[in-house]
């Protein structure tokens, strides 16, 4: 939109919000695929799973992981619980 | 070589039977020997379009089940010596098609000599579709200018992209082309429409052709006669320049661009 249509007060074409909605949307679906969580997660936790318990004990349960998505951002979590050693 | 080409959507009603029938019409106008194969099993519709359902005896289950010749069920087109059609099956289910049965008959189609086999596909992502899609060289991607029949053919992109034979197999990717329908100027320039330029920008493909909205796709289809088919019509002329444009030719855009009407069209009527 132009400065002037700006003062005018004109609205946005609905051809343009069309425009700008499929942008968004497909810019989200490309990059997710349909799924909400790629096929590597399970893979990389058992991969962690084998590394980690080199060097410490843990249980593959403890492992967890996690991605998240807002908008642009995208968080991939790891969480791995030591277990204390028991007496 | 013989080249396979699906014409597909994603979404329905967008098109892609119509442009079946006229793209491979006007291949065979060409002089290439031309086969239009439809994959919308149990919704069959080529058959109508292109005017030869009475001539309908074997289908392409009954050739995949070992129960037709291929020559049996290919029907000749009334009015091109090189399109032959073959017919979905309207009674069995879509299951009925399977992988190494639809590479059977292509296999077999180019045994025959065939130089162009266009693949109909129907709505959806199901198997029917992506059989259609599965052997193709080449995609012709049909869009309408408004917002889900883009989402979907972007879908459909990624379908191509990964579940086609030459992504499976690691060969060169299916070439892609778009192609707008029932596209209208005057909606464009009034921002009520998506341009082409904004679908290009958002598909990121390249464009073979532009169909304009137009009175005479009906008028075909009620018919069964291909669009291509009617002398003068904007859509024919579409469809025209888009063969021409996938046999390499360049031609340029035509029927995008909205004229005002001049004063004395618009006295008389005219639209």
């Amino acid at each position: 939109m132009s400065f002037l249509s700006f003062l005018l007060g004109q609205k946005k074409t609905s051809a343009s919000v069309a425009k700008e909605r499929l942008q968004i949307i497909l810019a989200h679906e490309r990059t997710g695929g349909s799924a909400d969580t790629p096929d590597y997660l399970p893979q990389l936790q058992q991969e962690l799973v084998a590394v980690i318990s080199k060097y410490v004990k843990v249980d593959p349960n403890d492992i967890k992981v996690n991605l998240e998505r807002q908008d642009s951002l995208e968080v991939l979590e790891v969480k791995i619980e030591i277990q204390q050693d028991q007496p | 070589m013989t080249r396979i080409v699906v014409v597909t959507s994603g979404k329905g009603g967008v098109g892609k039977t119509t442009t079946s029938a006229s793209f491979s019409a006007g291949l065979a106008m060409r002089g290439f020997k031309t086969a239009v194969i439809d994959f919308d099993v149990g919704l069959r519709n080529l058959d109508l379009i292109m005017g030869c359902e009475r001539r309908v005896v074997y289908d392409f289950v009954n050739v995949i089940q070992g129960e037709a010749s291929l020559n049996q069920a290919l029907i000749k087109d009334k009015n091109l010596e090189n399109l032959f059609i073959l017919p979905a099956s309207q009674t069995r289910d879509k299951d009925a098609l399977s992988q190494e049965g639809v590479e059977k008959v292509i296999n077999d189609l180019k045994d025959m000599g065939f130089d162009y086999i266009v693949c109909d596909s129907p709505a959806g992502i199901e198997t029917g579709a992506l059989l259609a899609a599965y052997f193709a060289d080449d995609a012709i991607v049909v869009t309408n200018p408004e917002v889900s029949s883009v989402r979907d053919s972007d879908r459909i992109l990624g379908i191509l992209a990964s579940k086609s034979k030459r992504a499976v197999e690691g060969l060169e990717p299916v070439q892609e082309f778009l192609l707008l329908t029932r596209y209208n100027p005057k909606r464009v320039n009034d921002g009520e429409m998506l341009s082409l330029k904004d679908i290009e920008d958002i598909l990121r493909i390249k464009l073979i052709g532009v169909v304009p909205e137009s009175e005479t796709v009906l008028q075909a289809s009620n018919q069964g006669l291909p669009a291509i088919h009617i002398k003068g019509a904007d859509a024919a002329e579409a469809y025209t320049d888009i063969v021409a444009r996938y046999l390499g030719e360049e031609k340029p855009l035509r029927f995008v661009e909205y004229t005002k009407p001049g004063l004395i069209k618009r006295l008389l009527g005219g639209k």
